[in-house]
């Protein structure tokens, strides 16, 4: 159990030093979880949109597929990348392999589903006399959807959250297609991963709060943005 | 030359029919009101007229053009024409931008914007509340907003559902004294459905009935409330008093109608034998204690058998041979001393009697 207190003394230790190594990690893990966050958002709401207020054949079909997608496991979706970036792979021309961007796409493929999903349900919520309600104000389409997202900002907000959560915590597909390689492609969880299994318990566990405290810190930015 | 026209419209649900073969003209600048009991299609129709809904057959024309069943013309013709909903529905942002946006979707430029939501703001008496979150207001400014949203977009159309259902009476006057400016103010063309029959005798220059689905009389509000054209018209226009007879004499356009043995003398032109209902609305029968000297042809000895009073009315129901309702003022009620099984005269006019033929279905 001590392992535990001096974690969080060991924590507070390098928060407050601002260890160079980690700061460099924290900051990688940020940029490159917000990146992918960010651009998963940006396929993810108008695509939610489009499918939310287009009426098809296998509309259903298509929201169980993509809810089922919430529990792609990570190493799938680094499995996935490995082959499709793999030098012999369809897209190896790229030559990101065990690069950050590589480890965005990872990412963006597996939050992807999930954002997608909370975007739409959070769109369902929005009742039908919402839209007609607009629509008879003279909106058009776009602007309805614009409305439409914008009153279901709550629960947007949180899909958009829920995503970067999953991306700044997942290991798998960063250590899949990053290699973890030091000052490079190394992050938090990756870290995480190598100091345990080195038995540095108290380092592992003191990146482990500066995780969670760096979620913290994205969730209050969020929260403003619900709020407006 | 009509603004509006919905030619052969049906409309179903499900494949069950909630409008049938509907056709109603309305001109620049009227105000129509659309009456009916509550799930008689009154709001599918605005629906459809909103272009919001396509209806299942039919058309309808604006400016005397047939409106395609989709694209892009749609949203051009219903940004002339505004929709107040029955449930006035404010989206989750402040006052000021829920006015705000109609015009900002027509891409009006920001000062005028400015201006004009200012000004119905203040129309509607809700300039002290621009920053307040919308959500946050009561039914009744709520349908304020919903108002104010619609006129900032000076519609060339207005409709209308159930604008004051809901709603306290001090709230109804000022949404139905807004409803008669606008309308004379602006010239605006109005369409509201209402289910209150004096809201719409009181607004509108004409009124259609609308009974399941159907457009059973289109008339102004004279010919609809005192010339009813069936007897679910008439019953829904408060004709309390629907008798069955017989016309047995007809004296250049005076008929003689044997109610029950009694006989009451109409204007209809019906010929003898034909078997009608003879509706009189409760408020054209007067009573008094004794037989009063007066032009009024008929005049029939009654009895009380149950005075309810409702308000500033008394409602008083009488046999004379057959059943009668009468509504007279609390204040006569209480002088003449109206009490079960006091003897009355109830008097009124041929012309307060409307003949109407008893169909063979009835």
């Amino acid at each position: 159990m001590t392992e535990i207190w001096d974690g969080l003394t060991k924590a507070v230790e390098l928060i407050i030093s601002l260890d160079p190594e980690v700061i460099e990690i924290a900051g990688r893990s940020l940029r490159i979880s917000g990146t992918s966050c960010l651009l998963a958002s940006l396929i993810c709401l108008p695509l939610g949109s489009l499918i939310h207020f287009h009426h098809f054949r296998g509309k259903r079909v298509l929201i169980n597929i993509i809810q089922t997608l919430f529990s792609v496991p990570t190493v799938l979706v680094g499995l996935l990348v490995l082959v499709l970036f793999s030098r012999a792979g369809p897209l190896g021309f790229f030559g990101i392999l065990f690069e950050p961007p590589v480890m965005v796409v990872g990412q963006m493929i597996l939050i992807t589903p999930l954002m997608l999903g909370l975007t739409i349900s959070a769109l369902s919520g929005v009742g039908q006399e919402i839209v007609d309600t607009a629509t008879s104000l003279g909106a058009s389409g776009f602007q309805t959807a614009w409305l439409v997202l914008r009153e279901a900002r709550y629960a947007v907000v949180a899909a958009v959250i829920m995503g970067f959560a999953r991306a700044i915590s997942e290991v798998g597909c960063a250590m899949m297609v990053g290699g973890n390689i030091k000052g490079f492609t190394r992050v938090v969880t990756t870290a995480i991963a190598l100091e345990s299994s080195k038995g540095e318990l108290e380092l592992a566990i003191a990146l482990g709060i500066i995780l969670l405290f760096l979620a913290l810190i994205i969730n209050i930015v969020l929260n403003r943005l619900q709020q407006r | 030359m009509s603004l509006i026209k919905v030619a052969g419209l049906t409309h179903s649900y499900n494949e069950r029919e909630v409008l049938q073969d509907l056709n109603l003209s309305i001109a620049k600048g009227e105000v129509f009101a659309l009456i009916g009991p509550t799930g008689a299609g009154k709001t599918t129709l605005l629906r459809i007229i909103d272009l919001l809904e396509v209806p299942s057959e039919g058309d309808i024309y604006f400016d005397d053009k047939r409106i395609p069943r989709s694209g892009k013309q749609r949203l051009e013709i219903r940004r002339r024409i505004s929709f107040i909903h029955q449930k006035p529905q404010v989206f989750n942002l402040s006052v000021y931008d829920n006015v705000a946006c109609g015009l900002r979707w027509r891409r009006e430029a920001k000062n005028r914007l400015t201006g004009k939501v200012d000004h119905i703001l203040e129309m509607v008496g809700l300039e002290g509340y621009k920053n307040r979150n919308a959500r946050t207001l009561s039914g009744g400014e709520a349908q304020r907003v919903a108002l104010a949203r619609s006129l900032v977009l000076e519609p060339e159309v207005l409709l209308l559902d159930e604008p004051t259902a809901n709603l306290d009476p001090v709230s109804t006057a000022k949404i139905e004294q807004l409803i008669s400016y606008i309308a004379r103010q602006h010239n605006t063309t109005i369409i509201m459905a209402t289910h209150d029959m004096s809201q719409g005798q009181q607004l509108a220059d004409r009124i259609g009935v609308l009974l399941d689905g159907k457009l059973i009389q289109i008339g102004n509000t004279n010919d609809v409330f005192y010339s009813p054209q069936n007897k679910e018209v008439a019953h829904f226009v408060g004709m309390e008093n629907i008798i069955e007879g017989v016309i047995t004499a007809n004296k250049e356009g005076i008929a003689t109608a044997n109610i029950n043995g009694n006989a009451i003398q109409a204007v209809s032109s019906y010929p003898v034998g034909k078997e009608v209902f003879a509706c009189i609305r409760p408020e054209d029968i007067t009573l008094a204690l004794s037989k009063t000297q007066s032009s009024a042809r008929n005049s029939f000895q009654a009895k009380v058998t149950q005075v309810t009073h409702l308000g500033p009315l008394s409602r008083v129901e009488i046999n004379c041979g057959f059943r009668l309702v009468a509504l007279v003022t609390k204040i006569s009620a209480e002088e003449l001393n109206l009490q079960v099984g006091r003897d009355v005269y109830a008097t009124f006019k041929a012309t307060g009697v409307h003949i109407m033929e008893k169909e063979i279905n009835q």
